[in-house]
């Protein structure tokens, strides 16, 4: 399979205009021979926080990890349909999923610092990059991004393991910024944390909004009314045949519209809290 | 940043090609190791098994199975009977001993010490003991029991039972661990005694694991050499009285023999070889087969 | 009845501790038993037994260094050509084989612990010795007067140093693998993960999350593989050549603690066999404190990679 030129849609819409940064059509995700997640179509602008909300199972997160090619690490996991990125299907055969993930940082449900220092944390990613420049000042740099550098700049060379949940998040945040990617991708970064780690998170994203493009999956309506520019709303379908449960993304648009005047009756349910 | 990114070589950029050299070759590199050493490790099994098979195979008869030893050891002829006998019996007594003491030892363990400095410090030992030498656990049988009541199959048993000991201690407190408390809560419940909660409901419950933990124990002692060298002699006759008198065994009929500069002492120490593979794999298929089936029950 | 039922109960928790009890009371004894009838020759030898390398029975002269230093030395080759193979296979199993492949790598793994030592040595004296001495011959040639390879890799021997520390090696894989493997999959998932979000390859996601995490307890497997090449008998004292020697010649043959008690006990009395008993105490405190450094050095990793 080839990428075309200028990569079109079914309907031959150019979909290479500078400020969508993915452009996902048709998108359905399969375990083995279950069907996932369907039907998924949406466009993630630049610069901009992207919310997925939905019920548990609903397929938020497997629909995120489509973004930086993390399914692929599932065995008989398989995607069809197509990711765009700036045009580019990320499911292309030639695509090397390592790259993906440089230039699409990712930041996971719970911390995960690795067990090393803050430090070498930090310099994990761009020492595999093989950056060139000063270490010091990259790490540096990155920590003052994630609002964490005051904090931990004394004990850059302590265990990272040692830090408080809120500040272990900022880390890894940190840790996916020092790589410089395009995109941060957040799949319930704050699910773990206290209310008072969790405002500090939210207020990181709106500051980097300004240089990243974010996708965050939350399980809280709240904070995706706070903190995003769009949102999706995603449920599950019952399969009646064979008793299985997949997810659809079932409305997409402005945040303010989503929570104030969905189109969808599912969707003013669920933000009603009449549902889910 | 964001502003001055630069996309109209995105697409080449992404595709494998811009993966550093050395990062490529030294993912490839290390793929290479990892099934290259499953084949390295392949190796010495196939061409152990298929020597003891090839050359073992022979030495199989009805006599061989039958007979006594040879008094010519030089010469072709006689069988392996005492020997199969004497691995036999001898293991199996070791397995009466050790196995109740040690299914005991991890109720010990998992039901009433816990955590307790006591239980902390048996469970080590335990550990330890796994990797005490069988050489020395031979010696020690040695000066307790060989020196003041002589050479028997006993002596043996006794010392594949301090083998096999720590072995089942720690696999069978494995399994304990597992069996969920909500099933002993149930017996409490029904104003059953600890004791008898413990005999009726947990054992039962984790008596899967437990055998396959005996199984693979039973197939390390009845390899085992060093440990019977000191202990139970060297019988050229069949003698099934483990108290009275020397036994012999394959494992010590094949260390024997394998000295021999003699091509039938060698082609016998083969035959040997077989029959105690044979036994040995036998119980450490059967260990797996209980284990997979106890799996599969849980899965379901 | 209700109070004989209690007495149940309370004789079942006894003969419960009585078992486990009767653990520490094994070693105590093996510890007592065979130190007092190695007793004679620790008082009559004294420090010679360990420092001394003239070993000469008809002499009564027991000084017992050269096989601590054939125990040492093919219980390090066996350890320095396990851990390669070993990890490799550790990792592949956990990280790279396919799912369907698992089960059969950890069967062969099972087979290859199940196969007796003694059986080992059967085929490392009759096929392995007699092929591999020209082997070892042309190999010493290639290197002949080169520095340190010359004097390491010198010799022409099939029964050696080197040819137990191959068998000892083969038989210590699958116990370093079948613990590095349960090591491994404790790594939780989240580091992997943590990794390959930053555009690791498989190779760097290993390097960075999987051994790191799991770095003390794959030192304690490899320290519980070098415990139980140390106590090795019947296979080394068939392939190692019965040479009381001290020697940087790999391929030469030399002797062990383990083979020594092994092949001499039969033919020893008195002092002798006394000194052959030393031995055994000598192999038995040895692995106790690989053993307990083992596990002990397992425990504190375990602690610190968890940042506690």
């Amino acid at each position: 399979m080839s990428i075309p030129e200028t990569p079109t849609v079914g309907n031959d819409e150019p979909v290479k205009t500078p400020e969508i940064v993915f452009g996902v059509r048709d998108l359905e995700v399969y375990y083995g021979g279950f069907r996932a997640v369907r039907n998924v179509n949406l466009d993630v602008h630049m610069n901009e926080i992207t919310a997925f909300i939905g019920p548990s199972g609903c397929g938020k997160s497997t629909v995120l990890r489509c973004f930086d090619r993390m399914n692929d690490l599932i065995e008989g996991a398989r995607v069809e349909g197509k990711i765009l990125y700036h045009g580019i299907d990320l499911y292309d055969d030639r695509i090397d999923p390592v790259e993906v993930r440089k230039r699409i940082g990712m930041v996971f449900q719970k911390p995960n610092p690795f067990p090393k220092s803050i430090y070498d944390n930090i310099a994990f990613g761009p020492k595999l990059a093989g950056k060139k420049g000063n270490l010091d000042d990259i790490v540096e740099q990155a920590l003052r991004r994630a609002a964490l550098w005051d904090e931990v700049k004394d004990r850059l060379k302590k265990s990272a393991m040692g830090l408080s949940g809120g500040q272990q998040q900022r880390l890894c945040i940190a840790r996916a910024i020092a790589v410089e990617p395009e995109v941060i991708l957040m799949d319930e970064p704050c699910s773990a944390l206290d209310p008072i780690a969790t405002a500090r998170i939210e207020d990181l994203m709106q500051e980097l909004k300004a240089d990243y493009t974010i996708i965050i999956v939350t399980h809280n309506m709240q904070q995706a009314a706070r903190v995003s520019d769009r949102t999706a709303f995603f449920t599950t379908e019952v399969n009646s045949e064979s008793d299985t449960r997949t997810g659809v993304l079932v409305e997409y648009d402005m945040t303010d519209k989503i929570f104030s005047a969905p189109a969808d009756e599912r969707t003013e349910n669920y933000v009603t809290g009449r549902f889910g | 940043m964001t502003a001055t990114r630069d996309y109209t070589n995105l697409e080449r950029e992404l595709v494998e090609a811009t993966l550093s050299r050395s990062r490529r070759i030294k993912n490839r590199a290390s793929s290479i190791w990892m099934l290259g050493s499953v084949l390295v490790a392949l190796i010495p099994l196939a061409l152990v098994i298929g020597y003891v098979v090839m050359k073992g195979i022979g030495q199989i008869s009805v006599a061989w199975f039958t007979e006594d030893l040879p008094a010519v050891t030089r010469r072709a002829g006689g069988g392996m009977g005492p020997a199969i006998v004497g691995t036999i019996l001898i293991t199996l007594g070791a397995a009466i001993m050790a196995v109740p003491l040690g299914i005991l030892g991890a109720v010990y363990l998992n039901e009433y010490g816990g955590k307790s400095r006591l239980a902390r410090a048996v469970r080590l030992m335990s550990d330890v003991m796994t990797g005490v030498p069988s050489i020395v656990m031979g010696l020690f049988i040695y000066t307790v029991w060989t020196l003041t009541f002589g050479l028997s199959g006993f002596g043996g048993a006794l010392a594949l039972a301090c083998l096999m000991l720590p072995i089942v201690i720690r696999s069978s407190e494995e399994m304990l661990r597992l069996v969920p408390d909500e099933l002993r809560q149930a017996s409490y419940a029904l104003g059953n005694r600890k004791w008898r909660t413990i005999v009726t409901v947990v054992l039962p419950a984790a008596s899967g694991g437990i055998i396959s933990g005996v199984m693979l124990a039973i197939a390390r002692a009845a390899g085992e050499t060093a440990p019977l060298v000191f202990t139970i002699g060297a019988a050229r006759k069949l003698n099934i009285d483990l108290f009275n008198g020397p036994m012999t065994a394959l494992s010590v009929q094949i260390f024997g023999n394998a000295q021999a500069p003699y091509a039938a002492s060698q082609a016998r120490a083969w035959g040997a070889a077989l029959t105690l593979v044979a036994i040995v794999f036998l119980f450490t298929v059967l260990a797996r087969i209980i284990s997979a089936r106890i799996a599969r029950k849980h899965n379901a | 009845m209700g109070s004989s039922r209690r007495r149940g109960d309370q004789l079942f928790s006894k003969l419960a501790l009585l078992s486990g009890l009767f653990v520490l009371a094994i070693l105590a004894l093996i510890a007592f038993s065979t130190t007092r009838e190695a007793w004679p020759a620790f008082s009559e030898q004294g420090f010679s037994l360990l420092f001394s390398t003239d070993w000469v029975p008809a002499d009564g002269k027991f000084g017992a260094l050269a096989f601590i230093y054939g125990t040492l030395l093919s219980s390090v080759i066996a350890v320095v050509l396990s851990v390669p193979v070993s990890l490799g296979i550790a990792l592949y199993t956990n990280e790279a084989a396919p799912r369907r492949f698992r089960r059969p790598i950890v069967y062969v793994m099972d087979l290859l612990a199940a196969i007796p030592s003694v059986v080992y040595g059967l085929w490392g004296i009759i096929v392995l010795a007699p092929f591999i001495g020209p082997v070892y011959s042309s190999i010493s040639s290639a290197v002949d007067g080169i520095p340190v390879l010359g004097w390491i890799f010198y010799g022409d021997s099939g029964r050696s140093f080197m040819t137990a520390g191959i068998i000892l090696a083969i038989m210590i894989t699958p116990i370093i693998t079948s613990l590095s493997r349960e090591v491994i999959a404790t790594v939780p998932s989240a580091q992997r993960e943590a990794a390959y979000g930053m555009g690791a390859t498989r190779w760097e996601m290993i390097r960075s999350a999987v051994l790191p995490w799991s770095r003390g307890g794959i030192v304690g497997a490899v320290m519980l593989g070098l415990g139980r090449a140390m106590g090795e008998t019947i296979a080394v004292a068939l392939v190692i050549g019965s040479s009381a020697q001290i020697t940087s010649h790999l391929f030469e043959p030399g002797d062990s603690m383990a083979a020594v008690i092994v092949n001499q006990f039969g033919e020893s009395s008195g002092t002798f066999r006394a000194a052959l008993i030393g031995l055994g105490v000598v192999l038995f405190l040895v692995t106790i404190v690989v053993n307990v450094l083992a596990r002990s050095i397992v425990v504190r990793f375990d602690r610190r990679s968890q940042g506690l």
